[in-house]
C-alpha cells in the first residue's frame, strides 16, 4: 500500500514540477549548509586531533601569561626567564626542556618589504624537542647549528610564496631589521600559515637582532611521567620560584591534553553555532513544504473527494498527503546532502589554496543517513497539519468542490 | 426480498448562517438488487443530496439509511468509506480520474484502499479494461483519451471491487450523444449481468432507459413511474 502511495505522491510531485523544485530549494540549501559545515567541522575536529596524536600527549608548554598583550609580544609585561628554564628542568619527571623566541621582523629580499614572524631557535641539543613539538622537516639545505649567527632558515611561504617573488634559493642574502642574512635552509610546508610564514635563526642571532636578554616566550618540556602530575610540580615550582601564590600565576603550564580539549571544545561551539544558523534555514524550508502542501489541498480538494467515495479512508487520505510532503523533504535533503559534499570539498580546496592543510572535510555516514532522515522529518512534519486539513474533508463537499 | 439499498423518511437539512435548508424533505426511496434506478429531476431539487444519501457519501439529518440490510446513518466516516469501497461502484459527470495515474492505476486504486494483493489487483485491472474495451489504452494516462475513453475508464474503476451497486451521477452529461448512447449501452449490459444500477440525472431521455424512474421536486420524490 505503500509504495502505491509513494507512487502516486511521486506523480503528483512531478505534475507540478517547478512548485516541486522551489520547495525543495528550501530544503536543500538548508541541508547543504549543515552537511557542509559539520563535514568540515568534523574534518577540522579530525586533523586537530592527529596534529595532537603526532605531538604526543608527553609534551608541556609553559608561557608567560598576564601584562598587556599575548605570550611573547612586546606588550606582554611578564615574561619567561632563562633561570625558569633551569627550574623547570630541575622538575621530577621532566625529561628534558627548551626555550623558543618569537617576535615580528622587518624583512627585505629581492627588493620587497615584509613584516612577518620572527622564531629564534636553540640550536643545542634541545633543537630536536622544539623540532618534535613543532615537526619542522628540512625540504632544502639544513637546518641551524651551533654557531649560525647571520643563517637564518626559512618557512616554505616565505621561500616559495608570493611574499618575495621569484623563489629564494639556499645561498640569497636577506636583511632582517637591516641585518644581512644568508639563507641556509627551507623548511617543508606544514600546513598552519603562521608557521609557514616563519623566519627561523639562531637563538643567540634573536637576543642579539631583537635586544632580548634572558626572556623565554615558549618553554616546552618533555615528561617521562604522567604529564599532569609533571605539570603540577612544575606550576608549584615556578610558583615559589617566582614569588606568586597559587591562583596568582603570571605564567601557564598546559599539557597537550588541555589543548585538545580547549580546541575540541571550541570547535564543538563553533559546530552548534554555525548549525543552529544553517538549522533555522531548514525551519524556513520546512515552512515552504507546509505552504506547498496546503496549497496541493486545496487544488486537489476535489480528487480527495473522488478518493473518498472510491473507498479510500481518512487515514489513507492523510498517509498520501504525508508520504508526498516526507518526499519533497527527503529530496531536498537528497540533492542537499549532494551539494553539501561538494561545498566541503571546495572550501577544502580553497582553504588549502592559502596553506592551510589542516581542514579536510570529513564525510562520517552518520551525517550523510543523519542528514537525509532529518530532512524527511522536516517534509513530514510540515505535512502533518495540510494532511489533517486534507483527510477531513467531507466527501460530498469535496466532490463538488471547482 | 430485502433492498439493497433504502432510504426510509430521510431528511438532510443545511444550516448556512442562520437559513435551514431543507435539502430532502423526508424521502423514501427502495432499490431491490438487479433493478435499474434512476433519479431524475431539475437541479435544485435535491438530486445530488439524495445522490450522496443512496451512495453513503454523507449520512442523513434525521431518518435511516439501510445499506444491504444495515443501518448506516450513524457510522463513522472512515467505517462509511470501508462499506461505499466494498459495495458501491461510482461513476462521475467529470469522469474524475486521478490524471497522475494511468488508466490501469485508476482502476486499481479503489483496490488499494481495500487492501487487495498487488498481483490480482493488476489482473483484476487489466481484465476489468478489457470488459470496456480498453484494453490498448491501460496504460495511457487521462489526459491522453477522450471523454468517452475516460468514462469507460471510471465505469471499470466503479467496477474494481467487485461492487452490488452503481451509482452512476450525470454518467452522459459530458458525453456527445453517440458516446452517451454506448456509456448507457455499458451500463445495460451491467445490468443484465446481475449489478444494480442507480443513475442520478436531469434528462428524461437519459433516464428512460431505467426500470423505473423515482422524480424529485423540492427534495421529494412527487412521482415513481415504473416500466
Amino acid at each position: 500500500m505503500i509504495d502505491e502511495f509513494i507512487k502516486l505522491s511521486i506523480g503528483t510531485l512531478r505534475k507540478r514540477k517547478l512548485r516541486s523544485w522551489l520547495t525543495m530549494l528550501g530544503i536543500f540549501i538548508g541541508i547543504a549548509a549543515i552537511v557542509s559545515l559539520i563535514s568540515l567541522g568534523q574534518g577540522l575536529k579530525i586533523s586537530v586531533e592527529e596534529e595532537f596524536a603526532k605531538l604526543g600527549t608527553d609534551k608541556l608548554l609553559i608561557q608567560a601569561k598576564g601584562g598587556f598583550g599575548p605570550p611573547g609580544s612586546d606588550l606582554s609585561t611578564n615574561y619567561l626567564a632563562d633561570d625558569d628554564l633551569r627550574v623547570i628542568e630541575s622538575v621530577l619527571g621532566v625529561d628534558e626542556a627548551a626555550g623558543l623566541l618569537s617576535g615580528s621582523v622587518k624583512v627585505e629580499a629581492n627588493d620587497k618589504v615584509r613584516y612577518t614572524y620572527l622564531a629564534g631557535m636553540p640550536t643545542d641539543k634541545s633543537l630536536s624537542l622544539i623540532k618534535e613539538f613543532m615537526y619542522f622537516k628540512v625540504e632544502e639545505g639544513r637546518e641551524l647549528k651551533d654557531g649560525d649567527k647571520h643563517k637564518v632558515v626559512l618557512g616554505n611561504r616565505i621561500a616559495k610564496g608570493d611574499l618575495f617573488k621569484p623563489n629564494l634559493k639556499i645561498r640569497d642574502r636577506i636583511e632582517l631589521n637591516g641585518e644581512s642574512f644568508k639563507v641556509v635552509g627551507i623548511y617543508e610546508a606544514i600546513g598552519s600559515s603562521q608557521d609557514d610564514s616563519s623566519i627561523f635563526i639562531s637563538e643567540d642571532a634573536y637576543r642579539e637582532l631583537l635586544d632580548e636578554d634572558d626572556k623565554w616566550d615558549i618553554i616546552i618540556a618533555k615528561a617521562s611521567q604522567d604529564p599532569d602530575v609533571v605539570a603540577d610540580r612544575i606550576e608549584k615550582k615556578l610558583r615559589k620560584h617566582r614569588n606568586v601564590e597559587e591562583g596568582k600565576e603570571d605564567f601557564e603550564v598546559s599539557t597537550t591534553a588541555e589543548f585538545l580539549d580547549a580546541v575540541t571544545n571550541v570547535l564543538g561551539i563553533l559546530n552548534v553555532f554555525l548549525v543552529g544558523i544553517a538549522g533555522i534555514s531548514l525551519i524556513v524550508g520546512g515552512i515552504g513544504i507546509m505552504n506547498t502542501m496546503y496549497t496541493s489541498v486545496l487544488e486537489r480538494t476535489q480528487e480527495v473527494g473522488v478518493m473518498k467515495a472510491i473507498g479510500a479512508k481518512n487515514r489513507d487520505v492523510w498517509a498520501i498527503f504525508l508520504i508526498e510532503s516526507g518526499i519533497l523533504g527527503f529530496l531536498g535533503g537528497l540533492i542537499g546532502v549532494i551539494i553539501g559534499v561538494v561545498v566541503a570539498k571546495l572550501a577544502e580546496f580553497i582553504i588549502a589554496q592559502t596553506g592551510n592543510s589542516i581542514i579536510k572535510a570529513a564525510m562520517p555516514w552518520w551525517l550523510i543517513v543523519g542528514a537525509l532522515l532529518f530532512s524527511f522529518l522536516v517534509g513530514a512534519v510540515s505535512g502533518v497539519a495540510p494532511a489533517y486539513r486534507a483527510s477531513k474533508l467531507k466527501p460530498t463537499e469535496a466532490l463538488r468542490y471547482e | 426480498m430485502q433492498p439493497i439499498i433504502e432510504l426510509k423518511d430521510v431528511w438532510k437539512i443545511y444550516e448556512i448562517g442562520s437559513v435551514k435548508i431543507n435539502a430532502l424533505q423526508g424521502i423514501n426511496i427502495k432499490v431491490n438488487k438487479g433493478e435499474f434506478v434512476s433519479v431524475q429531476g431539475p437541479s435544485g431539487s435535491g438530486k445530488s443530496t439524495a445522490l450522496n444519501m443512496l451512495g453513503s457519501l454523507d449520512i442523513p439529518t434525521k431518518g435511516t439509511v439501510y445499506l444491504d440490510g444495515h443501518d448506516i446513518s450513524k457510522l463513522t466516516e472512515s467505517n462509511l468509506a470501508t462499506i461505499r469501497g466494498k459495495k458501491i461502484g461510482f461513476v462521475f459527470q467529470q469522469f474524475n480520474l486521478i490524471n497522475t495515474l494511468t488508466a490501469k492505476e485508476n482502476v486499481m486504486l479503489p483496490m488499494i484502499f481495500q487492501g487487495v494483493e498487488k498481483e490480482e489487483r493488476v489482473k483484476k485491472a487489466e481484465e476489468l479494461l478489457k470488459i470496456v474495451d480498453l484494453q490498448d489504452r491501460m496504460d495511457n494516462r487521462p489526459t491522453e483519451m477522450s471523454g468517452g475513453q475516460q468514462q469507460r475508464v471510471a465505469i471499470a474503476r466503479a467496477l474494481a471491487n467487485d461492487p452490488e451497486v452503481i451509482l452512476a451521477d450525470e454518467p452522459t452529461g459530458n458525453l456527445d450523444s453517440k458516446t452517451g448512447v454506448s456509456v448507457m449501452d455499458f451500463l445495460h449490459k451491467l445490468n443484465k449481468e446481475g449489478k444494480t444500477i442507480i443513475m442520478v440525472t436531469h434528462d428524461e431521455y437519459t433516464a428512460k432507459n431505467a426500470d423505473r424512474i423515482e422524480y424529485l421536486v423540492d427534495g421529494e420524490i412527487t412521482k415513481t413511474v415504473k416500466k
